[in-house]
């Protein structure tokens, strides 16, 4: 017996296993604080897992347990079944198009029964990071090639999109951190930068008046040409190249942003996005308005509302915060949805500036860690597992904490490990353990 | 593999620095940075219930409670617990329809959410109450919450009492936000003086709320809670009986009465006529009430007796005489013939009198209210120095007053109290170009002229002359339950005042046996009772008004002064009776029988045939009717044009030609039995409509004097109605 246990622990990076249990009860108590009431029994609730709380720790259980099978998996079982896996995924991800019942307004939930319910999406993103890492990792795959990068990125957008089709658009665009991997594999910085350059003329778009936006576009494009003068004077191609970004971009600014905001997003999203930038958004038409309101009036209450109160919420907390238990705003559900996507307030207003530092510190060293580790795998497959761990993670981290503190559009993403939600937890779990498993055979060669 | 992106794993790295970055400042300026977010949690989640303590009561000399506490029920709903309610029945007891009903509900759920209790119907009527109380199981979500109110159990002494009101803007502002909306404050009267005394203190309780404002329980356990303390009660010299009684006798009349304790300054009795009932401005209909006495043009709701100014007249004439003595321009034995009249000055001043020998001493001349000795004796006073110089006499006749009291403010414990007036040597010399003399203002002798007091300073200086000298603060409180030594509002009501003891005892002596005789042998016999020795003066003050453009001569004030008994003054008496007539005929009368009830403590039966006649008796001055027509009719218009709704004028344009009917009818006339009755020229009705008429043509209308535009809407009519219409 003991030598089972130990060959399961041997190898096994202990930080990233500490890290994320920390997290995990930090996260059970953080639920915890949110949903208890005064009079209730602890003992009780925790064992009959009829509380929040209660159901949080029998999953963090199961993931365990799950974490245990991963490990006394062998490693090229993972390799060997990357692809099935990922085709298992979209499979399950077209069987919700027929079968999903409409919770919350979303449509991305299959439900067996009254207890059990499956979101592929989110399960998807683990079979993704294989299926990349495996494509990736292929002897036949030369990255440097746009063919092999294409099929990359059609690997991991073909799922986003079907997320798009779901009305899970914050889930789909955790998918899109996956081009860091990518990045770290060859893709072209400029890729990065041009995707960078693209979200920041969107918001620009959303934000300044579009004839003003054209001027200062043409000014830039103009200045460019300025500096550039003598390298246009011996390639006349280089002016080509400055005239061709400039319409493309006023091109976008134009006329791609609003196509894309009156007719492939959905009113209501429009809507977020616009709340978030602070910008007041009018419907076009009165089917754009019923859509809005059908949409709020299923999610209670609009995203500004949550927002607000979250950043009541977390201000309130102070430099040493309330104490746990302590905390009006998260005590007294002022906060909406504050055990899944906005648990992030009850850390804060509970425990301050000093805690919520800490605490972001330990997602921090986590990340780091990883990355760490990915370095040291001698198989590509191993490393760009870990890095598709790492941008799944850090993805899902910056954009909660920057919902939560008005910094991001409320689009609905957990917060990993923490955030209550049995499928999330343990899909995450999983996600852990696998690289855990691979990283024990660090210096074997993965095909 | 591609070895040569190793390198980018710092530039990953560096992009997850930068991120967390960014997040850590964002949380540094949320949480350290900026209160506001604490102060909105704060607001978020603790609601601060003030707790209000009983305000103290208020009870007369004998112990009687004179301003209670009293509970009344409110009904309120909580929209969310609404459900199967028996609505008709409801509707139907508190005589509403339902759409009334669905309305009130729909507006508490506005005001209070649908979580939190809203009034529903605010000050219920104790019969309605009843019946609530009986049925409210039908009305789940409904529930009957206690109010506490004040009442006067006796139903008198409205305006010294007072009311409470709830604070507005800028009392909060005075008091440095101390009181907050919704708090009910003392607005007037005993209520607004002591306010401080009988409000106690507040108490709060932290309780903590949820998002859907529903009580969760104490805030901190309660740590930071205070509770609240009763408001203290004050005892009072006033007797109930008394003021009771004085509230009869002054019922339909314009004036007011005042009696004080001379030995004590305190108040026993004071009224302002038109009387009110302290109760209709409380409970169910204080709005009510409250709006139709503040457009009264008799201004009901004023305190005559601290806010009422009238020329003391021949009351006036024992200080005249008491100033004369000390100064030793004349001796109790100083007299003069008249005949009628005055012709010392260009001014002829008619005298009552005309036998020789009614003016032979100073006491006959007291007893008979010659007009000439007074004028005589007040030139005198004035001109009669070691100088010869009447602006110093003048001045020095002025300190006297103001040692009396007059032409300053008392210092009672009531709010805004008038001073009076006792005008100053500049204001004469400013009028008459400093060319002035004694005989310019020689109906001050007589208390006319520019003189006005207050009923409670004419009050007060009968308490100096029975004092001999001396007087204290005219108040009512005595003392106030559980005082301590920071309690420091009774300390100037306890000094005593001896503003003119050095008068010698025999000035007083010679002004009392005048002011007995009075009351004995003169324009007072009226008021004589078996026994007691009064010493009184009578008083009859022309009045004029402006109506209708036109100086109209009104009959005179009635005035009465008297303290009794004369060797032991244990009440000193001011009344004031407006465009009732002779002192003697009704202010004599109702002083008398306040002092029989206070000395005796009962009424002789046949005085009660007295009391009955002075108490039925209806004064309220005729042109008052006039008045109230014309700033009715006034404000009528006003809205009219505002608002161009003819419903406002219509009212006044048949009532017209009733209210001049009324005007005329016989059977009103009788009722006012003074002599000098206002009646209206015949055709007066028809004078500004013609005027009217022409002024609309002109088209200038706005220059026309103010009480006009009422005859001129009424006149214009036609035209705006088509044009309303």
């Amino acid at each position: 017996m003991r030598g089972g246990s130990s060959e399961i622990s041997k190898g096994i990076d202990g930080l990233i296993l500490w890290l994320y249990v920390i997290l995990c009860i930090i996260g059970i108590t953080s639920i915890f604080a949110a949903t208890y009431r005064e009079g209730d029994d602890i003992v009780k609730s925790f064992l009959s897992f009829r509380t929040d709380y209660g159901k949080q720790s029998f999953f963090f259980g199961i993931s365990l347990v799950a974490g245990v099978a991963v490990l006394l998996t062998d490693s090229k079982f993972f390799t060997a079944t990357a692809n099935l896996w990922y085709t298992f995924g979209i499979i399950l991800l077209l069987l919700v198009f027929p079968f999903h019942s409409n919770v919350k307004g979303t449509e991305s939930i299959i439900k067996f029964g009254d207890a059990f319910q499956l979101q592929p999406i989110q399960l998807c993103i683990v079979f993704t990071n294989l299926a990349l890492a495996k494509y990736i990792s292929r002897v036949e795959t030369d990255f440097s090639k746009l063919r092999s990068q294409l099929i990359a990125a059609s690997i991991v957008i073909a799922p986003a999109i079907l997320a798009i089709l779901q009305s899970e658009t914050g889930l789909a665009l955790v998918y899109f951190s996956f081009f860091l991997v990518m990045f770290r594999e060859g893709l072209p910085a400029i890729v990065l930068v041009v995707g960078f350059s693209f979200a920041i003329l969107v918001v620009a778009t959303l934000l300044v008046d579009p004839n003003i936006l054209a001027i200062i576009l043409t000014g830039i494009a103009a200045l460019v040409s300025y500096i550039m003068r003598r390298q246009i004077k011996r390639h006349k191609s280089v002016l080509f190249w400055i005239i061709s970004i400039w319409a493309i971009c006023v091109g976008i600014q134009r006329f791609a942003v609003p196509f894309i905001f009156d007719h492939v997003l959905q009113p209501y999203q429009v809507k977020r996005i616009y709340d978030t930038i602070g910008k007041d958004y009018i419907p076009k038409d009165a089917a754009a308005a019923a859509d809005i309101e059908k949409n709020t009036a299923a999610k209670k209450q609009d995203g500004d509302y949550n927002v607000k109160q979250s950043k009541i919420a977390i201000g309130s907390g102070g430099l040493r915060g309330k104490g746990l238990l302590k905390g009006t705003q998260t005590r007294y559900s002022f906060v909406p949805e504050q055990r899944t996507d906005f648990i992030f307030c009850t850390i804060g207003e509970g425990f301050g500036f000093i805690g919520s530092f800490v605490f972001i510190m330990i997602y921090v060293l986590l990340l780091f860690r990883i990355v760490t580790i990915a370095e040291r795998q001698r198989s590509a497959f191993s490393r760009c597992y870990a890095y598709g761990v790492a941008s799944v993670l850090f993805f899902h981290i910056t954009i909660n904490l920057c919902m939560t503190m008005g910094l991001a559009p409320v689009i609905g993403i957990p917060l990993p490990f923490v955030s209550y939600g049995g499928l999330s937890l343990v899909t995450f779990s999983i996600m852990i353990f696998i690289l855990l498993r691979l990283d024990k055979d660090r210096q074997m060669v993965l095909r | 593999m591609p070895v040569f992106n190793q390198s980018r794993q710092t530039v990953i790295k560096l992009i997850f620095a930068a991120t967390f970055l960014i997040i850590v400042v964002r949380l540094f300026i949320l949480q350290i940075f900026s209160d506001k977010y604490k102060l909105q949690a704060f607001d978020n989640a603790v609601y601060r219930k003030v707790i209000y303590p009983d305000r103290g009561i208020i009870f007369d000399r004998n112990g009687k409670a004179i301003l209670n506490n009293t509970i009344i029920y409110d009904l309120t709903v909580t929209p969310y617990e609404v459900k199967k309610v028996d609505t008709f029945y409801l509707c139907s007891l508190l005589n509403i329809d339902t759409a009334e009903f669905k309305s009130r509900i729909l507006t508490a759920i506005l005001k209070n959410g649908r979580y939190r209790p809203s009034v529903f119907e605010g000050l219920l009527p104790i019969e309605l109450q009843a019946k609530l109380e009986e049925n409210i199981w039908r009305f789940p979500g409904f529930t009957l919450v206690e109010r506490p109110i004040r009442t006067y159990p006796y139903s008198a002494g409205a305006h010294l009492l007072g009311d409470i009101g709830e604070v507005d803007t800028a009392i909060i502002r005075r008091s440095n936000n101390f009181y907050q909306m919704g708090d009910y404050v003392g607005r007037s009267g005993m209520e607004q003086y002591y306010e401080s005394v009988l409000m106690g203190q507040r108490g709060v309780q932290n309780l903590i709320k949820d998002n859907r404002n529903r009580i969760q329980g104490s805030w901190e356990k309660g740590r930071f809670d205070t509770s609240a303390t009763a408001g203290r009660n004050l005892r009072t010299y006033l007797d109930i009986e008394l003021q009771q009684l004085a509230e009869k006798l002054m019922a339909n009349k314009v004036g007011s009465v005042v009696a004080i304790d001379p030995k004590t300054g305190g108040i026993l009795t004071m009224v302002s006529g038109p009387i009110i009932n302290p109760n209709d401005l409380t409970g169910a209909n204080r709005q009510k009430n409250y709006a139709r006495m503040a457009l009264d043009v008799s201004a009901p709701l004023m305190n005559r007796a601290t806010r009422g100014l009238y020329e003391p007249g021949s009351t006036f004439k024992p200080i005249g005489g008491l100033v004369a003595l000390d100064l030793g321009v004349i001796t109790p034995s100083f007299g003069m013939g008249c005949a009628g009249a005055y012709h010392g000055c260009s001014k002829v001043i008619r005298c009552e009198h005309h036998n020789p020998g009614h003016a032979a001493n100073l006491r006959l001349a007291l007893a008979n209210s010659c007009n000439s000795y007074f004028s005589q004796i007040y030139r005198m006073t004035l001109d009669n120095n070691k100088d010869n110089n009447t602006k110093k006499g003048y001045a020095r006749w002025e300190d006297y007053m103001n040692s009396f009291g007059w032409g300053e403010r008392l210092g009672v414990d009531l709010p805004n109290e008038l001073p009076g007036s006792i005008p100053d040597t500049t204001l004469y010399n400013k009028v008459y170009r400093n060319q002035w003399n004694s005989c310019t203002n020689v109906t001050l002798g007589i208390g006319q002229d520019k003189m006005q007091v207050t009923p409670l300073q004419l009050a007060n200086a009968m308490c100096v002359i029975a004092n001999k000298g001396y007087y204290y603060t005219p108040h009512f409180v005595e003392k106030i339950d559980n005082e301590t030594a920071k309690d420091t509002i009774l300390k100037h009501f306890r000094v005593k005042h001896e503003a003119l003891t050095h008068i010698p005892d025999e000035a007083y002596e010679a002004i009392h046996a005048g002011m007995q005789d009075v009351v004995e042998s003169g324009t007072a016999r009226g008021a004589r009772i078996p026994g007691i020795s009064i010493c009184a003066k009578t008083g009859t003050a022309e009045k004029y008004t402006v109506l209708d453009g036109k100086r109209i001569k009104l009959p005179n004030n009635s005035m009465f002064v008297c303290f009794a008994p004369r060797e032991n003054p244990q009440i000193a008496i001011a009344v004031a009776v407006e465009n009732a007539g002779f002192g003697s005929t009704w202010a004599a009368p109702i002083a008398s029988i306040l002092i029989e009830k206070y000395l005796t403590d009962s009424i002789r039966t046949e005085r009660m045939k007295d009391v009955e006649r002075i108490a039925s008796a209806n004064l309220t001055p005729s042109y008052l009717k006039r008045k109230q027509f014309i700033a009715d009719s006034t404000r009528a218009y006003f809205y009219f044009n505002l608002r161009k709704d003819s419903s406002y004028i219509k009212k006044y344009l048949h009532g017209y030609k009733a209210g001049a009917d009324t005007k005329n009818k016989p059977g009103d006339k009788k009722k006012v039995t003074s002599p000098g009755n206002i009646v209206f020229a015949p055709g007066h009705a028809t004078l500004p409509l013609n005027e009217a008429i022409t002024h609309e043509k002109s088209n200038s209308n706005k220059t026309i004097p103010r009480y006009k535009r009422a005859d001129i809407a009424i006149a214009a009519d036609d035209k705006h109605l088509k044009k309303a219409r």
